[in-house]
């Protein structure tokens, strides 16, 4: 009987726990993605070709405006039959020293970007390794690197397989080999996947990423052998981003004793003055004032209800934004610039809002907006979503910038709404965050989490260019109503002449001078007419089909894609993990 | 030359002669709304006060303009050749004219109104008729009417049964016999079925009409011609609630805002309403229904800007006590006694106290 059994297992010589314990074992990093590769973005094989590209040009164009280099990327796929691509990314840029390459590339959470506040398109330290990883799994083949850093150094080739256990780099292959390139890094690696056209596909991705880098040059051959060359638009490149310390307005009570408990300023005063930007040492004694603790208390000796009275302290003092100059926008021309090429509207407008903050880091909002031309009116207003100009393609509905939109009243901008959905009308929405830590709802990197500040920012960022996008359309409606006035006249003039013939018996002649007289009476008073609509020299054409391609083949397994941005007019709100 | 075409050519000869002198040619059209009426108890109806609304040429109004025109052509042509043409023939007419044509009816009725008013006329003047038929009669009444070759036809309005007589669209060449007491105007058809069904007017000795809610102009003026040739007393019995007071009972007795040009000849001042009084929703204890917020906003609005009822202080205590009960009762409400009620009990009742009629 199953409880005399139960009994006498209790009642056995050890405590089941040592059994358990036999089974509980550190799990390796590598190992749990392994397990969970959807938080990565690579829960099905169309998605995992985007992110792998995703994550290798990420790296790229990061490496390349660090060393202030103008990027220039070569991306090739190559269709290896039986759903296995091969993937090929090479950049300029300023190369890998020979030491690093293994454990940047073959281990999960090795980074130079995770440990610090700088606005970059990286931030864990995962993507490529996992990328590295996932063409392990499916195709067991290691991950090709070949990276050179000055014309003068040799060329280091790799051939790297990832110890999952271990999380550790597994060097298949090394050895020195000929690259007539100054410099760059160069990654080859296989993977299972699917490659289709559509808006989620890698042609439309590397697209929006030419439209919101207009200083990179992308050379792009796609797995139909079709080459495609995004062209640099600018030669400036984007002002380089500074590393921060945090901001005392987002820091909370853990992050604080962590921060007291390893700080190397000595009082509470050069703790403050030195680990946060914008605090004076003036700024410091007030907070310490205000907190009821001295200002030359050392810092170590912190206790919690202490800590708790500095965070209230932080919020009583007036302290300046932090400092603007460690996020770069893209700014509001080459925003629109950008659109321009992509789509052939007839109106653009784009906003950089002020810096903002939310949690102690730094934000610029910048949102822009493609109304009229040949754009639908009948159809959803289509969103292009970008984060530290890294495009995002997926979870459209889970992201901030998604619900600031729906908040929005459209209405009174000028676009069709009905409640708690998306707008529609001929218009295409841009949203960029520019941020030293964009927090992403999941490490696949899809979509913002919902901060209040973020939400705040980006529909103050909305409604300016709402109300620009208004006088448009109250222009736009003024001139068609002038218009259709005056195609009134035309029109209904010859009646009133044909009537007062007719009935007071008048002659030809006299309907005429009625119709005259009629003409210069009505369009004396109307004066001279200008057309509103400007014209877009800069619209590509076959720019813009990048992308915008039927969606090709069988479409994505039910679920695996619940991401399809079918539910993007619901509000779903995904809060932000804690870090 | 006929009056109407008289007319009709001295508004277009004076828009020519503007247009010559190279000014803006203008039509001058009363404006038609409780706004522009004034109610004096002694002639009994609405009277315009003589607003006009001046419709310049301009490019907004240059449709409108060549329409009114285009209409005013249409009406002299019907009158000169003596024809009719029904609204909606009218309609149908525009179609001809091109980008001027009418995409729906009530923009050609209302231009018709236009015309109707511009000219102070009736619209059966201008040789347009309504579609509308005006109402049902059935009780003590002779209508003699002609045929169509002109012979004379009596119509014994006690001998179509459980059915009756239609009145027609123009009934200004009608003439009567009767040996009724009072005509009994009703605004819903089934109550006008219960009352000819079981034979009331022979019961009472009446003419029973049957609106169909808000009156016809047709049947207006059959209510009147008759009340005023026979001396026969009128009295009114609709639902109790503000349609029934402020749209059909005020319309049957001194006119409409909208039609006020005419209220002259289309309007009953001697009519009386019986029922059902908000008073009676309280002495007979009537089942009823809540007033929505549009009928509150109704009365208020009647109360305020009605002629018609800011000359009776009657109207006004029963509309007041109407927004104090909070409530509406419809005529078939007396079924709840039995079915014949009304007929037994109330109608008897109410005609016998005068006391307990609105002006």
């Amino acid at each position: 009987m199953a409880q005399t059994k139960l009994a006498e297992e209790k009642n056995g010589d050890r405590p089941i726990a040592h059994e358990l314990a036999k089974q509980q074992r550190e799990i390796s990093v590598a190992e749990f993605f392994e397990k969970n590769r959807h938080l990565l973005g690579f829960n099905n094989p169309r998605k995992a070709l985007l992110t792998a590209i995703k994550e290798a040009v990420d790296n790229s164009l990061d490496a390349c405006e660090e060393a202030k280099i103008l990027p220039e990327l070569h991306i090739e796929m190559i269709d290896m039959q039986n759903d296995r691509f091969r993937i090929i990314v090479e950049d300029n840029g300023p190369g890998i020293v020979k030491s690093q390459i293994p454990n940047i590339f073959a281990k999960l959470l090795y980074g130079s970007k995770f440990h610090r506040l700088k606005m970059g398109r990286g931030q864990q330290g995962i993507g490529i390794s996992a990328a590295a990883l996932y063409g392990q799994l499916t195709t067991g083949k290691p991950i090709k690197i070949k990276s050179k850093i000055s014309p003068k150094d040799p060329a280091h080739y790799y051939e790297l397989h990832i110890d999952t256990q271990k999380n550790k780099p597994e060097v298949v292959k090394e050895e020195i080999v000929e690259w007539k390139k100054e410099q760059g890094t160069r990654i080859e690696l296989d993977l299972e996947g699917i490659y289709q056209k559509g808006p989620q596909s890698v042609d439309n991705y590397l697209k929006q990423t030419a439209i919101v880098n207009p200083h990179a040059t992308i050379i792009y051959t796609n797995p139909k052998a079709e080459q495609i060359i995004f062209a640099r638009a600018t030669n400036v490149l984007p002002k380089e981003p500074k590393e921060i310390k945090p901001h005392p307005y987002g820091v909370e009570i853990g992050m604080l004793m962590k921060m007291m408990k390893n700080t190397e300023g000595r009082t509470m005063q050069s703790f403050f003055a030195n680990d946060f930007s914008r605090v004076s040492p003036g700024v410091a004694k007030e907070i310490c004032t205000k907190a009821g603790i001295l200002p030359n208390s050392g810092p170590k000796s912190m206790t919690r209800e202490q800590a708790e009275r500095i965070i209230n302290a932080i919020k009583d003092t007036k302290i300046i934004a932090p400092p603007t100059d460690c996020v770069s926008p893209i700014g509001g021309e080459d925003l629109k610039k950008g659109l321009k090429k992509e789509i052939n509207a007839e109106f653009y407008c784009a906003t950089t809002r002020p810096p903002a903050v939310y949690r102690g880091n730094p934000f610029i909002i910048e949102v822009a907006i493609a109304y009229g031309g040949e754009l639908g009116q009948e159809d959803t207003v289509k969103i292009m979503r970008f984060a530290n100009r890294v495009p995002l393609l997926y979870q459209q509905s889970a992201c901030v910038s998604t619900e600031a939109i729906i908040d929005t009243n459209w209405k009174s901008y000028g676009l069709q709404q009905s409640k708690d959905s998306m707008p529609y009308g001929p218009a295409v929405i841009l949203v960029h965050m520019a941020s030293v830590w964009v927090p992403f709802t999941s490490e696949a990197k899809e979509a913002i989490a919902h901060y209040p500040d973020i939400t705040k920012e980006i529909k103050l960022a909305l409604q300016e260019c709402g109300r620009e996008l208004l006088k448009y359309t109250a222009k736009k409606r003024k001139y068609s109503d002038e218009l259709k006035k005056r195609g009134y006249i035309e029109k209904y003039i010859p009646f009133i002449g044909e009537v007062l013939k007719d009935l007071l018996d008048l002659k030809k002649s006299d309907e005429e001078n009625i119709e005259k007289n009629l003409k210069e009476l009505l369009e004396k008073s109307r004066g001279k007419l200008e057309d509103v609509a400007e014209e877009n020299a800069e619209y590509d054409e076959s720019f813009a089909k990048i992308g915008a391609e039927k969606e090709s083949e069988e479409e994505p397994e039910e679920g695996s894609d619940e991401d399809a941005d079918k539910e993007s007019g619901k509000k779903s709100k995904k809060r932000a993990k804690d870090e | 030359m006929n009056k109407v075409v008289k007319g009709i050519k001295d508004i277009v000869g004076d828009v020519y002669d503007k247009i010559i002198k190279k000014k803006s040619p203008n039509l001058d059209i009363p404006l038609r709304s409780l706004q522009n009426v004034s109610y004096d108890p002694k002639k009994g109806y609405f009277e315009l006060k003589g607003k006009l609304i001046s419709r310049t040429l301009t490019a907004s109004t240059v449709k409108t303009f060549a329409q009114t025109l285009l209409m005013m052509r249409e009406s002299k042509n019907i009158v000169e050749t003596d024809d009719i043409a029904t609204k909606r023939e009218i309609y149908y007419v525009s179609k001809n004219w091109g980008d001027a044509m009418f995409h729906e009816q009530p923009e050609s009725d209302t231009v018709m109104d236009d015309i109707e008013a511009m000219m102070s006329v009736n619209r059966e003047q201008l040789g347009f008729i309504p579609e509308e038929k005006g109402g049902d009669v059935a009780g003590r009444l002779i209508v003699i009417d002609k045929d169509e070759s002109g012979k004379e036809l009596r119509i014994d309005c006690t001998r179509f049964g459980s059915g009756a007589y239609s009145i027609p669209s123009s009934v200004e060449e009608l003439k009567f016999e009767t040996e009724a007491k009072f005509i009994l105007a009703i605004e819903t058809a089934g109550m006008f079925q219960r009352l000819v069904k079981h034979g009331y007017w022979k019961k009472a000795s009446c003419i029973l009409i049957s609106m169909g809610g808000v009156p016809t102009r047709a049947c207006r003026r059959f209510i009147r011609r008759l009340s005023d040739e026979r001396k026969l007393p009128v009295y009114v019995f609709t639902d109790g609630d503000p349609y029934g007071f402020l749209n059909i009972y005020r319309t049957l007795k001194v006119g409409s805002g909208n039609a006020a040009h005419i209220n002259q000849f289309f309007c009953v001042p001697q009519a009386k309403f019986i029922g059902v009084t908000p008073q009676d929703i309280i002495d007979y204890k009537l089942p009823t229904h809540p007033l929505k917020d549009v009928d509150i906003k109704r009365i208020r609005d009647g109360i305020k800007n009605d002629p018609f009822v800011k000359e009776y202080k009657e109207w006004e205590r029963a509309l007041n006590l109407m927004v104090k009960l909070g409530k509406r009762a419809e005529q078939q409400a007396f079924a709840k006694y039995t079915l014949n009620y009304v007929i037994d009990t109330y109608l008897p009742e109410k005609l016998k106290n005068q006391k307990s009629w609105l002006p």
